[in-house]
């Protein structure tokens, strides 16, 4: 029953999780428990089949839900300025609001912690610079597509300077080739930002080619089956996709997969 | 206007009006109807301009009515709905009532609140009740639809309950809102008439239906419909009024407002 707690027990972790579960209330366990350490600056993607409770992980780390049993602890530090905040959430949907435009709502969470106008309007600009979107700052969402739409997403959850960047699928409506492209940009802003990030997937080739760790997940109740440590150096780019070693890599996590998908119907 | 397909929604409803006015000034004309019986619309027409400072002063008295239990309205749902929304116990001691000021036809009520409110009160009060329904039910509708990962969001920076409200739920509110309040436009206008009309029959007032009720007394066939003709006008203009907020509100976000090829 613990709120996450801001001890910097170990410093090299940025979350830890130790015994966590989580069961609705009706009865249903949805994960757990688990332990799972992220290294501060680290990639880790969590994979598993739909159900598998790791959209539910994303959000007890988030602090968005309580945990039935065990503790979420994140690493603090960083210097405590209006408008930062240790999380940045991305969702499945870019959850934007349709009644402001794009520049309000990377604005929101600057607004929401009251913080000076001035220095909001630079970071907004910066924000929406990084996801290449400088241009766009007038428009509404609906006038957007759907990858200009997750970028926007991006902007907002990168405007607090989090520490830890939480993704829950962001990429997964998109088509292919708009994926490919935030792929890497999310890549290059990784490399150049050192934002501890955690990434739900239920894509093996994306998990690949993104992280540094990929962690499968098992069926409900989620826990961790298996661990992969992507060892390809950085950066990674579109000639990764096509190598044998990327092959390689995602041949062995499907292997890993498998088993989670063995006793869903229809899988 | 843009296509001649829009020209055409347009033009057909005014020639089917112009249509219908011709055949009616012709049967009149050729059957001699009496005006006591039937008015040509060039008799109303006539009965309009002649009676333009009677029927002017009654339009502007059922008017600053209708405004006066339409604002009451609107500001009464809003604001029992944002109540509703804060707390359960509120809304489940008093939405019961609602309901039941709502299905109670207004005209039933209209005497009784004849006998215990002064007549102007009395008119707004029936303006106010069956028009803040509406309000009531698609603000609470709107209040409970907003996206549940935006609320996440929210909750996520660390919202005020204040700040959700003013920043997530009533923006989200919105259109359901300019919905019940172009519902209620009409119904205020309908409740001050029904008002009037009851207030009317009791010897006093000086309201459009007053008018008509007066005009029927005296068999002034030709002034109850220039005055229902005025009555009618009114409510299309207040229509027209609140579809123009309501477009100017929502025309950059909402589904709504946003055109088919959009």
């Amino acid at each position: 029953m613990a709120e996450p707690a801001l001890s910097g027990s170990d410093a090299g972790s940025a979350v830890r999780l130790r015994g966590v579960a989580k069961t609705y209330d009706s009865g249903v366990a949805a994960l757990g428990p688990l332990d799972l350490d992220v290294a501060s600056g680290e990639f880790v993607s969590l994979l598993g089949p739909s159900g598998c409770g790791k959209s539910t992980a994303l959000r007890l780390i988030a602090g968005l839900s309580r945990p039935s049993a065990g503790t979420v602890e994140l690493s603090h530090h960083g210097t405590e300025q209006r408008g930062s905040h240790r999380i940045g959430f991305v969702f499945q949907e870019p959850t934007l609001m349709p009644w402001a435009n794009v520049r309000d709502n990377v604005r929101l969470p600057l607004k929401l912690a009251h913080a000076p106008a001035a220095d909001a309007d630079a970071r907004i600009a910066a924000a929406l610079d990084q996801v290449g979107l400088a241009d766009f700052a007038g428009a509404y969402p609906r006038e957007l597509s759907g990858g200009m739409r997750m970028r926007v997403s991006l902007a907002r959850a990168l405007v607090t300077d989090p520490d830890i960047l939480l993704m829950d699928e962001p990429f997964a409506a998109l088509d292919e080739i708009t994926r490919f492209r935030l792929n890497n940009d999310l890549l290059s802003l990784w490399r150049n930002l050192h934002k501890t990030v955690i990434f739900v997937t239920h894509s093996v080739f994306e998990s690949v080619y993104l992280s540094q760790r990929v962690i499968v997940m098992t069926a409900r109740p989620g826990r961790i089956g298996a661990e992969f440590r992507i060892t390809s150096p950085e950066p990674r780019g579109e000639e990764f996709r096509t190598s044998a070693e990327y092959a390689a890599f995602c041949r062995e996590v499907s292997g890993a997969l498998a088993p989670s998908y063995a006793g869903q119907a229809g899988a | 206007m843009k296509s001649p397909q829009d020209l055409v929604r347009f033009l057909l409803p005014l020639a089917v009006f112009a249509a219908g006015l011709v055949l009616w000034e012709a049967i009149v004309r050729a059957y001699d109807i009496q005006p006591y019986v039937l008015p040509s619309p060039l008799l109303v027409l006539k009965t309009l301009v002649a009676d333009w400072p009677i029927l002017s002063q009654s339009l502007g008295v059922t008017l600053l009515t209708t405004l006066e239990g339409f604002v009451a309205a609107a500001v009464g749902g809003v604001v029992l709905a944002l109540l509703f929304n804060q707390s359960k116990w509120l809304e489940y001691s008093l939405f019961p009532y609602a309901v039941v000021l709502q299905v109670t036809p207004v005209i039933a009520i209209a005497p009784l609140l004849l006998i215990y409110l002064q007549q102007q009160t009395a008119v707004i009060v029936c303006a106010w009740i069956v028009a803040f329904f509406p309000v009531l039910s698609n603000t609470t509708l709107g209040l409970n639809s907003v996206d549940r990962n935006l609320a996440g969001l929210f909750q996520l920076y660390g919202a005020s309950k204040l700040q959700a409200l003013l920043f997530l739920k009533l923006p989200a509110a919105l259109p359901y809102i300019l919905g019940g309040l172009r519902i209620a436009g009409g119904l205020s206008l309908i409740g001050a008439v029904v008002a009037e009309i009851a207030a009317g029959s009791a010897g006093a007032g000086s309201g459009l239906a007053f008018r008509i009720a007066e005009s029927g007394y005296r068999l002034n066939i030709p002034r109850m419909f220039a005055a229902l003709l005025l009555l009618s006008l009114a409510g299309i203009v207040i229509y027209g009024l609140l579809a123009l907020v309501s477009h100017l509100l929502l025309r950059r976000w909402h589904e709504s407002a946003l055109g088919k090829d959009n």
